[in-house]
C-alpha cells in the first residue's frame, strides 16, 4: 500500500497549483544566507508572539461578546486568562480557532497566517490545539483510539482508509497515556471515564496532536485537588515548547500556575500583568475579584 | 477461534459478522443444490422462484449495509437511499432493454418498445454505450457516486445535519421519482422498464441464470459486508464514528469532516447502486416507484429494527422484514403496513439497538475478553 500512496503524494505534488519549480526560486541574498525565508505556510514567530488578536470584535445579534479585543500571546508562555462569566473567553478560543469569524480585526499565527481566512481543520493542522469548556472526547470508543485519532499524522481520508499504527505511534500513545494517569483505561470506553478522567483524556488528545498553541478551557472544572495539581504540573511543564493559553474560573489554580494574568471583561482586555498586580488592580477588584 | 483462520485479520473480533457469512455461504450453496441436483418431484426441491426471492432479499441486504455504512456509523440519517439503488437499477435496467434487440413487439433493434410507441426515431445520447456490459457496470456505479458525490459536496459543505438532511434526501429521491414517471425522460416513464429477455447473451427465464443470479447476489453481499466492516474497523471509520458522536471535536483535532462525509456517502451510494442493479434481472422490472419515498423509509426501519451499526445487523433486519413483507403481503395484505408499523414502534421502544442489541450482552462479555487479550498482546509485543 505504501507504494500506491506513494505514486499518490507524487502525482498530487507534481499537480499542485503552488508548486515551486527549481527556475522560479529568487535567489537572493536572504535566502542564500537563509536568514529569512518564510512560506506563507510556516509558522513565523520571529517578532516574538505567537499569537496577533487585533481590535477583535465580535456580535452575537446585537450582543457584543467581544468589544475591541487586543492580545498577544508570546512563543513558549504559559498565559492565563480570567473573568466573569459572559466575559468572552470561549469565544475569543472561537475566534482564534475559526470556530467563529470576527466581524472585524485581525487574528493572526505567527507573522504569515491569517487565521479568519483559514477552516477549522487546517488550523488545528498548523498547530493550534484546542480543549474545550465541556469535556468533548468520542465516547464510544476507547481511551487509546481517542488518542490514536487525535495523533498528528496525515488525516486525509484514504490515508486513514490504509494506515496501520508503526511501534513509534504506538509508543506514542502509550507516553500520553502514561503522562494522563488512564494506564488502567486502556481499552475502556471513554463513555465510561468520570469527568476528571475525560478531562485528563481531552488534555491527552492535545498533547497527541503535537501543537504549538494549546488553548485550554477550564481545564480543572470536576477535577479533585490533587488531580488539579497534576494538571498544574503537566501545564507548566508543557510551557516553553509551547504557548500555552489557560482559561480558568479556580483562583487557586490559577495562582499556582500563571506567571502573566489577562483579565477579560465585557469582551475586552481590563488588565494584564502579574497575578498580584492583576489582583491589586483597583478595576479588577470591582468586577471581578472583589465580588 | 478456527473459523478465524478463514478470515481476514479485520473480522477476527467481528462475531457476528463471521457466522452471518459462514451462514450465508452454507445457504447459498444448500439452495443451489437443492434446486439444480433435488429432483423437481421430490418434497425436498427448492423451486426456482423460491430461489428469485432469495435473491432479492440479498440484494435488499446489501443496500441495507449500505445504509448502516452511513446512518449507524456515520449518524446521516439518509431517507433517499433508495434512490440511488433504484439508478443501479435503471443502469441495469437499460442495459437488459438494449439486449432484447429486435425481439420487441415492434421489432426495433435499435429502439426499445416504449420509444417506437412514443414515435421517436433514434436512441437518446445517454442510452448510448449501454448495450456494453462493462459499460454498464461503470454505469452501476458512477451514477449513484456521482449523484451523491453532488448532493454530499454542497450538503456537507453547507454543514447541513440531522433532520434537515433527512429531509433533503427525502426530497431528493420524490424529486427523482417525479422526473422518471415523465416520459420525456425517455426511461419508460410510468411502466419503467422491462419485457427483459436475456443478460450477457443468457435467457434471464432460464433456471441456470436465475440460479447464477442468486449466486452472485450472495457473492455481492458477502464482499460488500467484508468491504464494510474493512472500513469501519480501519481509521477511517473510527473517524466517522468520531464525526457521528461529536463533530466539532474531529474538526478541532484537524479532520476535514466534509471530506470524511463525503466519501462514506458516496461509497454507500454505489453499494446500493450495485444492490439495485442485482435486484432488477431477477425481478425483471424497475420502474419509477423504486424512487417512492417510502421505499427509502422502510429501509431505514430495516437496519433500525436489525440493530444500527453493526453492519450485520442491518442484514438480519433486512432479511426478517422482507420475509415477513412476503408471508403478510400475501396472507393478509392489508395488515402490511400496520405490522410493519408495529414492529418499527416496539422495537424503538424496546430494543433501541434493534435484534441485535438482544444479543449485545453476550458479545460484550466477548468484547471485554478480547480487549483483555488485546491489552495482554499490546505489552507483550
Ligand atoms: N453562539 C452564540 N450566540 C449568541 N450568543 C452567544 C454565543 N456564544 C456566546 N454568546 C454570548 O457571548 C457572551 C460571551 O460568551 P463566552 O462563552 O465567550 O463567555 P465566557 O467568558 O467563556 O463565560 P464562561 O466563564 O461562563 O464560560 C455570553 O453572554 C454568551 O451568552
Ligand atoms: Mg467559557
Amino acid at each position: 500500500m505504501s507504494a500506491l500512496s506513494q505514486v499518490r503524494y507524487k502525482v498530487r505534488d507534481a499537480l499542485r497549483r503552488d508548486r515551486t519549480f527549481n527556475h522560479t526560486i529568487i535567489e537572493s541574498d536572504a535566502y542564500l544566507q537563509g536568514t529569512h525565508s518564510v512560506h506563507p505556510n510556516e509558522l513565523d514567530v520571529s517578532h516574538g508572539p505567537v499569537l496577533y488578536l487585533e481590535d477583535i470584535s465580535v456580535s452575537f445579534d446585537g450582543f457584543q461578546a467581544l468589544n475591541n479585543l487586543s492580545l498577544y500571546i508570546d512563543d513558549g508562555e504559559l498565559r492565563c486568562i480570567i473573568g466573569p462569566n459572559g466575559a468572552g473567553k470561549t469565544t475569543m478560543m472561537d475566534v482564534i480557532t475559526g470556530k467563529t469569524h470576527p466581524d472585524s480585526g485581525q487574528v493572526f499565527f505567527g507573522q504569515t497566517m491569517d487565521l479568519s481566512q483559514m477552516a477549522e481543520h487546517d488550523i488545528a493542522t498548523a498547530g493550534i490545539g484546542r480543549k474545550f469548556q465541556k469535556p468533548t472526547i468520542f465516547p464510544e470508543h476507547s481511551v487509546w483510539e481517542n488518542l490514536e485519532l487525535a495523533m498528528k499524522t496525515d488525516k486525509g481520508v484514504w490515508h486513514s482508509l490504509f494506515t496501520v499504527l508503526s511501534a513509534e505511534q504506538k509508543d506514542r500513545i502509550e507516553e500520553v497515556i502514561e503522562i494522563i494517569g488512564l494506564q488502567a483505561l486502556y481499552f475502556s470506553k471513554a463513555d465510561l471515564l468520570s469527568h476528571g478522567q475525560k478531562q485528563w483524556l481531552e488534555i491527552g488528545m492535545l498533547l497527541m496532536q503535537d501543537p504549538r498553541v494549546l488553548l485550554v478551557d477550564e481545564p480543572v472544572a470536576g477535577m479533585t485537588h490533587q488531580e488539579m495539581d497534576r494538571t498544574a504540573e503537566l501545564l507548566t511543564s508543557l510551557a516553553g515548547k509551547h504557548s500555552v493559553v489557560v482559561v480558568e474560573h479556580d483562583m487557586d489554580f490559577v495562582r499556582s500556575i500563571a506567571n502573566q494574568v489577562t483579565v477579560l471583561h465585557e469582551g475586552s482586555v481590563l488588565a494584564e500583568g502579574t497575578m498580584e498586580e492583576v489582583q491589586n488592580n483597583q478595576k479588577v477588584i470591582e468586577v471581578y475579584l472583589g465580588e | 477461534m478456527l473459523l478465524n483462520y478463514l478470515f481476514p485479520h479485520f473480522m477476527h473480533e467481528d462475531t457476528g459478522g463471521k457466522w452471518l457469512i459462514s451462514l450465508l455461504i452454507a445457504i447459498t450453496l444448500l439452495v443451489v443444490m437443492f434446486n439444480f441436483f433435488i429432483p423437481e418431484s421430490s418434497a425436498l426441491h427448492i423451486p426456482t422462484y423460491m430461489v428469485t426471492l432469495l435473491g432479492k432479499y440479498l440484494c435488499l441486504a446489501l443496500l441495507a449495509i449500505a445504509l448502516d455504512l452511513v446512518w449507524g456509523y456515520c449518524g446521516i440519517l439518509s431517507l433517499g437511499h433508495g434512490a440511488f439503488f433504484a439508478l443501479g437499477g435503471y443502469a441495469m435496467g437499460m442495459y437488459l432493454m438494449r439486449q432484447i434487440g429486435d425481439r420487441g413487439v415492434y421489432g426495433n433493434a435499435e429502439l426499445p418498445d416504449f420509444m417506437v410507441f412514443l414515435n421517436w426515431h433514434e436512441l437518446p445520447w445517454y442510452w448510448q454505450g449501454f448495450e456494453y456490459f462493462s459499460f454498464t457496470a461503470l454505469m452501476i456505479i458512477l451514477v449513484p457516486g456521482l449523484l451523491a458525490y453532488v448532493f454530499g459536496w454542497m450538503t456537507f459543505r453547507s454543514r447541513v445535519t440531522g433532520v434537515y438532511l433527512s429531509i433533503m434526501t427525502q426530497a431528493l429521491t420524490y424529486a427523482l421519482l417525479l422526473a422518471f414517471f415523465r416520459n420525456e425522460m425517455g426511461l419508460g416513464g410510468n411502466n419503467g422498464l422491462t419485457d427483459f429477455k436475456d443478460i450477457l447473451g443468457f435467457s434471464l427465464q432460464a433456471d441456470g441464470t436465475r440460479i447464477i443470479l442468486f449466486t452472485l447476489s450472495a457473492l455481492a453481499l458477502i464482499s460488500g459486508y467484508i468491504a464494510s466492516r474493512f472500513i469501519v474497523q480501519s481509521k477511517l471509520g473510527k473517524t466517522v464514528v468520531a464525526i457521528r458522536d461529536a463533530e466539532l471535536r474531529t474538526r478541532f483535532i484537524g479532520y476535514k469532516v466534509e471530506d470524511y462525509k463525503l466519501w462514506i456517502f458516496v461509497f454507500s451510494a454505489m453499494l446500493a447502486g450495485i444492490a439495485g442493479a442485482l435486484y432488477v434481472p431477477q425481478v425483471g422490472i424497475i420502474n419509477p416507484g423504486e424512487f417512492s419515498p417510502l421505499n427509502s423509509i422502510e429501509l431505514a426501519i430495516w437496519v433500525a429494527i436489525g440493530g444500527r451499526g453493526t453492519l450485520f445487523g442491518a442484514v438480519i433486519g433486512a432479511l426478517l422484514v422482507n420475509y415477513a413483507k412476503t408471508y403478510f403481503t400475501g396472507a393478509l395484505p392489508e395488515f402490511w403496513l400496520f405490522a410493519l408499523g408495529t414492529l418499527f414502534i416496539v422495537s424503538t421502544l424496546y430494543l433501541p439497538q434493534g435484534i441485535v442489541g438482544l444479543f449485545s450482552q453476550f458479545t460484550n462479555k466477548q468484547q471485554k475478553q478480547s480487549a483483555k487479550h488485546g491489552a495482554l498482546q499490546e505489552e507483550t509485543t
